[in-house]
């Protein structure tokens, strides 16, 4: 059993990759390992609310947030100053999310066996 | 140590590939293992057979082909990133076909799955490129 840690830090709609990586992490969890996601930079936006991909024929990436749960990833971290310096509060975000201050990132990150950036 | 591999960038795009066959190659020297090289987000594009670049870039893909022939190394590409460039001939159906027919010597295709068993089996996981 390892813990796995997917560090999400890039805007949404930039291309297949976060699609990619959801596909990795969903598959940790289909091997029944413990799954957290941690938010930093732009990555915040990924779940900010109101997205509407569809006007720039994109796919919409909000419901495979949404289906997380459904694989028993509950753990959503999000970097409170990330969220603060792009005007977002914990609201603005389509998923309950736990918030971490910077100055804690490097404990998340040091407790995981598996970092993956993505 | 046992190091699980995962390269993200192509070929052609960057050095991250060419750190990780440096890496690895300074890994083996000092007597590591390398569980597996995964292949994944761009990364798919290594180990093609029908890549044709000019003759004197043709080295920088063949050492992949040397080390897995050389030293066992166990290279694999992922099938989902692989399709979704378009780099598989599919069926009608959409499976794709004679996968063997469509990488370089010594890599094979496979799912995610491998990826986990490798990151599980590892002491330590690292990605290249990206």
């Amino acid at each position: 059993m390892k813990q796995f840690l997917f560090v999400m830090r890039r805007p949404p709609h930039e291309g297949i990759g976060v699609r990619e990586s959801l596909d990795l992490l969903m598959t940790v969890a289909a091997f029944d390992q413990p799954v957290r996601l941690l938010f930093l930079d732009d990555g915040v936006f990924q779940l900010k609310s109101g997205q509407n991909p569809e006007c720039l024929g994109a796919k919409p990436i909000v419901p495979l947030f949404s289906a997380l749960e459904v694989y028993g990833i509950e753990e959503l971290w999000v970097e409170e100053e990330s969220l603060a310096q792009r005007g977002l509060r914990p609201e603005s975000l389509i998923l309950p999310t736990r918030g971490i201050k910077r100055g804690e990132v490097a404990g998340l990150v040091a407790s995981a066996d598996v970092v993956v950036a993505c | 140590m046992k190091f699980a591999i995962q390269i993200n960038s192509a070929p052609w795009a960057g050095e991250g590939c060419d750190t990780a066959y440096q890496f690895i190659r300074a890994a083996l020297g000092l007597g590591h293992e390398i569980v597996r090289v995964f292949f994944y987000y761009e990364g798919a594009y290594h180990g093609m057979r029908r890549m044709s670049p000019p003759e004197d870039e043709l080295p920088a893909l063949r050492r992949w082909s040397e080390l897995a022939a050389g030293q066992g190394i166990d290279l694999v590409v992922c099938i989902s990133a692989a399709q979704r460039r378009g780099l598989l001939d599919q069926t009608e159906d959409g499976r794709a076909v004679k996968l063997e027919e469509e990488v370089a010597e010594g890599f094979r295709i496979a799912g995610l799955g491998l990826w986990v068993e490798a990151c599980l089996k590892a002491d330590r996981f690292l990605a290249f490129g990206g």
